[in-house]
């Protein structure tokens, strides 16, 4: 009990010290200028609310003691059989979620589910690989863009530029991943952060080509077959084909589908290529790179793949942003998207399909849903981001399952695995 | 015997030090070569160099297979002298992929053969081609060291989980994965209790007498001198003595290196 109030003290001290500056003086406007006006009852006030929450913080510590080793193995092997229900209902969902919501929840959802299928695609190159890449948006916007010129200038449909861009953002990958294979860590970082930025520069002053700040506007939508989706209803229209009333939400659950088939390629392929050599040499490769050499590994082509193929997915979710808008423009593609997307890699749990998708949900979805908070949406949304950190340190959904085993696989705990890149 | 591995007047410099100072041995094939020598010897260095893992400074290190194939390690890439010359190795401080299981370690070491039957990952991500017999055949290899270290039961366990003992021989069964002709151990008993350091020289006879020649650094001397055939005893860089272990044992340059008599100054040492 002592400790407790010792501690809860001292915490008060250093809530006075901080506090008695940043709540206590308060500076308002007055006909002479401005005045400095002391705010005393609301210093305690603050100081006493950390003295009692971190005596409560004591007192329900004292009584919750971390739970034991054995019991975590249990809680793992729990967490393992809740993730089998999990991902196959969270699965059926996305795919009735056309037919069940209406078309604020359907945009959303598409949203989300690009957040998905970029998660899954950098998930590639930091989960599996351990490559931290800051500057994943600059796949991005090279997919997205090389639709926009494609189609705006040759006039080429969706489902025949998607493959080239894909292509396209897997040969940036390469060329980001040459300079960048002797570097670890922290210069990989740095080195991937620039040149997201140097993508975003380049398509903003490169007017002939990009339309610069201006973007380029009239992207044209994607078709099912050759049919269209437009409101005329005439023949060569999906609703004129099946002689159906025309209506937008048509379009918008059939740009709904085209995402989730994405997402779903891309959660396939990764799945698959984690079973085959390659995955397995990424894998290797995040754990020890030194012990690949040593094996034979070419470790230059295992990292350049992972960053070509993580690329691709990217390409592909950036060609599939820009026909959803009609509209890009260098705006969309700040580093700010590169952060969201490593977060939720990161908060999902480096490597794990499952917690992506969980991430991607909480964090694009609840950014929506505290619409309302305007302003303190930010601030709800860090919290949220510190509290799920602070309680599960390695993702929502730490661990993996060997991609190969003689007998069941077991799930290995997070604290046999390294350290995250991040 | 016919010589496996031939260092030549190896040297390799870190700025202003001579790490390994034209270093000469040779390796035959079906043999065991220890090198041991006082700490700071150089050995590692002689491991990195002929792993691929440093660029010598200058020298020759040629690597002929039993077949006849003829290898000049110095001028090949470290994954290259793993892959096409065979030479496996493991490491001082081990280096496991800890959060990967005892199954998968023994499958990452396998990566070019299986990787060669994926027919440029296309096929083999559509589930089609040889790709899983393949797998197969690699998880039986896989199998059969498990055995041979006794590890069968604890496949599917994360390798970082291993007792530190276990760690050591399945870095070694690992190593083994990629077939090699030679394989180079460093240390690979320390740490061990006596038991476990009787069963690794079991495992490494076995290996010999499979027909995989082996180089170890060991400080052990109960080890070198049980199972080598013929040691090279380092000191500061420089080769100080080399014959069988019986020989080794009456040399006074050893006894003085280690002993620290003579002109050498003991905190070299």
């Amino acid at each position: 009990m002592k400790p407790a109030f010792r501690d809860a003290f001292l915490s008060a001290l250093v809530a006075l010290g901080l506090f008695g500056t940043m709540i206590g003086l308060v500076t308002t406007t007055s006909p002479t200028g401005l005045t400095l006006r002391y705010r005393p009852e609301a210093v305690a006030i603050a100081v006493a609310v950390v003295f009692a929450g971190r005596l409560l913080f004591h007192l329900w510590h004292a009584r919750h003691r971390p739970a034991p080793k054995a019991a975590n193995a249990a809680r793992i092997e729990m967490l393992r059989r809740g993730g089998k229900i999990l991902a196959p209902a969270l699965l059926v969902v996305a795919a009735i979620l056309p037919l069940i919501a209406g078309r604020y929840y359907l945009d959303l959802g598409i949203l989300v589910m690009t957040y998905v299928m970029l998660g899954w695609g950098l998930n590639i190159v930091v989960g599996l690989a351990g490559l931290l890449d800051l500057g994943y948006v600059a796949f991005y916007a090279v997919g997205a863009y090389t639709y926009s010129i494609l189609s705006t200038t040759y006039g080429l449909g969706f489902w025949t530029c998607l493959p080239v861009a894909g292509l396209m953002a897997c040969g940036f990958g390469v060329l980001l991943g040459f300079p960048v294979l002797r570097l670890r860590g922290d210069y990989l970082a740095i080195v991937t952060l620039a040149f997201g930025e140097i993508i975003r520069v380049v398509i903003t002053n490169w007017v002939s080509l990009t339309g610069g700040p201006n973007g380029i506007a009239g992207i044209p939508r994607p078709t099912l077959f050759g049919l269209r989706f437009d409101m005329s209803g005439g023949p060569g229209t999906f609703a004129g084909f099946f002689g159906i009333e025309p209506n937008v939400t048509q379009r918008v659950a059939f740009l709904y589908y085209v995402i989730f088939a994405l997402a779903l390629l891309t959660n396939w392929v990764t799945l698959r290529l984690r079973r085959l050599p390659l995955g397995r040499a990424w894998e290797a490769l995040r754990e020890d790179e030194v012990a690949c050499r040593s094996l034979g590994i070419n470790v230059t082509n295992t990292k350049l793949t992972a960053f070509a193929i993580g690329a691709m997915f990217g390409g592909f979710a950036g060609a599939f942003f820009a026909t959803r808008q009609a509209f890009v423009s260098p705006e969309s593609f700040t580093f700010i998207e590169s952060a969201i997307v490593l977060a939720i890699v990161v908060l999902g749990g480096l490597g794990s399909q499952l917690g992506v998708a969980l991430a991607a949900l909480i964090m694009i979805g609840g950014f929506e849903v505290f619409r309302d908070l305007q302003e303190y949406r930010m601030l709800v949304f860090g919290l949220a981001l510190v509290l799920i950190m602070i309680l599960r340190p390695r993702g929502l959904i730490s661990g993996r399952t060997p991609s190969v085993a003689l007998g069941t696989p077991k799930l290995i705990p997070t604290e046999q695995l390294p350290e995250a890149a991040a | 015997m016919t010589t496996l591995l031939s260092v030549e007047a190896l040297t390799m410099r870190f700025g202003g030090l001579k790490a390994v100072d034209a270093l000469s041995f040779t390796a035959r094939t079906g043999e065991i070569t220890a090198v041991i020598g006082p700490n700071g010897a150089g050995k590692t260095t002689v491991f990195n160099c002929i792993t691929g893992f440093y660029r010598p400074t200058s020298g020759a290190l040629a690597l002929t297979h039993p077949n006849g194939e003829k290898y000049e390690l110095e001028a090949m890439q470290g994954h290259r002298i793993a892959r096409q010359a065979r030479v496996g190795r493991t490491f001082q401080n081990i280096r496991l992929f800890a959060g990967m299981s005892v199954l998968e370690n023994l499958l990452v070491a396998q990566h070019n053969t299986l990787m060669a039957a994926t027919g440029l990952g296309v096929l083999a991500v559509l589930g089609l081609g040889r790709y899983r017999a393949a797998e197969r055949e690699g998880v039986d290899k896989a199998r059969f060291w498990l055995d041979a270290i006794g590890l069968t039961a604890r496949a599917d366990d994360p390798a970082g989980a291993l007792p530190y003992g276990a760690q050591r021989r399945l870095e070694i069964a690992r190593a083994m994965c990629i077939d090699p002709v030679l394989l180079c151990l460093d240390e690979p008993a320390a740490g061990l209790n006596p038991r476990e350091s009787e069963e690794l020289n079991r495992l490494l006879l076995g290996i010999r007498d499979n027909g995989c020649s082996l180089l170890l650094i060991e400080h052990d001397m109960g080890v070198v001198m049980r199972i080598s055939d013929h040691v090279v005893v380092l000191d500061h860089g420089r080769k100080i003595s080399d014959g069988t272990p019986a020989e080794i044992r009456a040399d006074p340059a050893v006894i003085s290196a280690y002993l620290g008599e003579g002109d050498e100054d003991e905190t070299a040492a």
